[in-house]
């Protein structure tokens, strides 16, 4: 069947098998070329293989939950979603989350996603206590920082080459209220919003949000965003007597694919004018609910058809701290330049971060995306250029059309994996579309 | 106060499971009950995790129908609401060839539910209350070349529901027929099922809920098959046996 990821490119003809036990799983496995698929969020082919892509669908169970400790076994189809849902109203709530909560448990760990506040809680694999991964040999092995550690840290942000994750034991945090304090900052240019995060290490969570299309001396203008959870107490009146229970809010869908000239410079102009001085006018403190503060995007279902039918495609690198202003200034003033319409624009301080393969480092990372055109992609090398300049690397989980060469310039890890991937239990039998066009 | 109880009967079929979901999410307690329940103990698990409510897991064979009545006599209580998911598509050709094989398809889809949902009708009359739920298929409304083994089991099965509600319709227990049409699942799989007209298990859930809940008495799903099938069962039978259908 016709595979993609979230920005619905490329569209890969691929046969997709939905195995509903582990036997199953690893008879798929004997087959070669295997990728474990979620549900689908990465944004490129990362979770599809033309030949052997397994979806773990049926592997949606919550297994045990221990009360004293916040940990949470579950099968590794589960969503995030689904966690939150269940956990949220007994005070619990994930350590990190990215910023959609659909996604899998099994891709949060083969992704080792972050959120807002990796400058102080780093990524998701600092909170797996262990994992079951089916590996080449068609046995699971149970893995974790002490037990085959090595299978452990190379599965943490792996891609899925490991083998197929179908089980793991997290930790999630105890919270007192399904709110957040938030605090709008205003920067006049990248500079300032450099200052504004380096000033903001104790909060728990922040974010910025750039204007791209601004120049010169507003070369990205940004609200900057920083987040606290509340405590009860502090909770709005109207929801005090149960402050883990938020309102829902009502969920739009987008119901088809908008017409590909609909995303051009003036409209993404208009948005990012209404939505700069509408950051700005809002109270500078607000109170919001999780589900709004975490996951805006989530309450439109299926906004990546506002990229038309092309799809679209995302850039996400990381600049380290000592290069961070300088490549930052660069990259924006290519985009800006470009005058390609890029919706939205994300700035984010990475903390320190010791793994593998996984993708932060300590310094800046900057996520955008843009429909897929010529003029985009032409840019997008030129952005892999200047990221390679100032030593940063790049996001698999958002990647779809990235070069083996800047790949490879990038990702020095990539050699010390791969020879892992041929030594342990025999040698691998997963690839993933995009392993496969990377070469690792 | 004792919670409500729904018995879910073949509850390793995907609807079996999707129907537990949905009424676990309404605080129901929930029996299920299959052969090799062993396999079910992580669905238990994750009902409970879920929905903070109790899963008692019951070994449990249609074809045993011998068995069926000490099988009720050890569940932990008698249920308030009774879905039978039972039944076994198998092969039309094989059916047509072997006896076994249509023997299998005609006590799966028929003797083994019917016999159950008799035993718990008795006892739901004789408590006054209740709800039996029967998962037949539109396959039922009339036999064709194509299946006619197994609709005409579901047939039997439909017909054996109709009876009992209207036995039972003054005995404060209600029948509820449900006959889905195309449905995702497992035994679907594989197949190249129309997409619009094919329903999600959790979608046949929820219209099962909400038929227990009003106590709706047939229900088709997807609803457009009510249209299709009317189409169906009023073609004249000199033409019927002409088309492929």
């Amino acid at each position: 069947m016709k595979l993609s990821g979230w920005g619905r490119y490329p569209i890969i003809e691929a046969k997709v098998t939905a195995p509903r036990c582990i036997a199953d799983i690893s008879d798929l496995i004997q087959r070669g070329n295997a990728i474990a698929r979620g549900n689908g969020r990465s944004y490129g082919d990362s979770s599809v293989s033309v030949r052997n892509t397994i979806h773990m669908k049926h592997f949606n169970r919550m297994l045990s939950f221990d009360a004293e400790s916040g940990q949470l076994v579950a099968e590794a189809g589960v969503l995030l979603a689904d966690i939150i849902e269940v956990f949220l109203k007994r005070g619990w709530f994930p350590y990190v989350t990215p910023g959609t909560k659909f996604v899998t448990l099994g891709g949060m760990i083969a992704a080792d996603v972050h959120g807002k506040n990796h400058h102080k809680d780093g990524s998701f694999g600092n909170y797996i206590s262990w994992i079951d991964v089916l590996t080449s040999d068609g046995s699971v092995q149970r893995c974790s920082k002490l037990d085959n550690a090595d299978l452990f840290n190379w599965t943490i942000g792996g891609m899925g080459l490991t083998g197929v994750i179908v089980r793991a034991a997290i930790r999630l945090r105890k919270i007192s209220s399904a709110w957040i304090n938030q605090r709008t900052l205003v920067a006049d240019n990248i500079k300032h919003a450099i200052e504004i995060f380096e000033q903001s290490h104790d909060a728990s969570y922040s974010v910025a949000w750039i204007d791209c299309l601004k120049k010169g001396s507003a070369l990205g203008r940004s609200l900057v965003m920083l987040g606290e959870h509340l405590d009860a107490d502090g909770v709005p009146t109207k929801f005090r007597r149960s402050p883990m229970l938020a309102p829902s809010k009502p969920k739009r869908i987008v119901p088809f694919s908008f017409p590909n000239w609909m995303l051009n410079v003036h409209t993404v102009r208009i948005f990012n004018a209404v939505y700069y001085w509408r950051g700005k006018r809002v109270s500078k403190q607000q109170i919001v609910d999780w589900d709004s503060y975490f996951y805006p995007l989530d309450a439109l279902l299926g906004w990546n058809k506002i990229y038309g039918r092309r799809g679209f495609v995302q850039f996400q690198c990381v600049i380290p701290l000592h290069n961070a202003e300088r490549g930052l200034s660069d990259l924006l003033e290519e985009i800006s330049n470009a005058r390609t319409g890029s919706f939205l624009a994300v700035l984010k301080r990475f903390g320190q971060q010791s793994s593998n393969f996984s993708f932060p480092m300590e310094g800046y990372t900057l996520a955008l995306d843009f429909p897929v055109n010529n003029k985009a992609l032409a840019l997008l090398n030129k952005l892999d250029s200047i990221t390679l300049k100032h030593d940063g690397r790049f996001y698999l989980a958002k990647d779809s059309r990235m070069s083996q060469e800047v790949f490879h310039l990038s990702e020095i890890r990539a050699k010390a994996y791969r020879h892992y991937l041929n030594n342990a239990y025999g040698k691998t039998k997963f690839m993933s579309a995009q392993s496969e066009r990377l070469d690792f | 106060m004792s919670r409500d109880t729904i018995l879910i009967l073949a509850a390793r079929s995907d609807i079996a499971m999707a129907v537990a979901h949905r009424f676990a999410k309404a605080g129901y307690d929930i029996q299920l009950a299959s052969r090799n329940v062993e396999n079910l103990t992580d669905n238990k698990s994750d009902l409970e995790l879920r929905y903070d409510i109790s899963v008692s897991l019951h070994e449990f064979d249609a074809f045993k129908i011998q068995r069926h009545e000490s099988f009720l006599e050890n569940l932990p209580s008698l249920p308030t609401v009774v879905v039978c998911a039972v039944g076994y598509m198998g092969n039309q050709i094989e059916s047509e060839n072997s006896i076994e094989s249509s023997s299998l398809v005609m006590r799966s889809n028929y003797e083994g539910p019917a016999i159950i949902l008799g035993l718990l009708a008795n006892k739901f009359e004789q408590r006054g209350s209740g709800c039996l739920v029967g998962i037949s298929s539109v396959a039922g409304e009339r036999g064709r070349a194509t299946n006619y083994v197994y609709g005409s089991a579901k047939a039997g099965f439909t017909a054996f529901l109709s009876g009992l509600r209207n036995r039972l319709a003054k005995k404060g227990v209600h029948v509820v027929t449900v006959l889905p049409g195309f449905v995702a699942t497992k035994m679907t799989e594989g197949m190249n099922l129309p997409i619009k007209l094919t329903a999600h298990p959790a979608r046949v859930a929820d219209a099962i809920f909400k038929s227990v809940i009003n106590q709706k008495n047939v229900i088709y799903h997807k609803p457009v098959w009510i249209l299709i099938m009317l189409v169906i069962r009023n073609i004249p039978e000199f033409l019927f046996k002409k088309v492929k259908l």
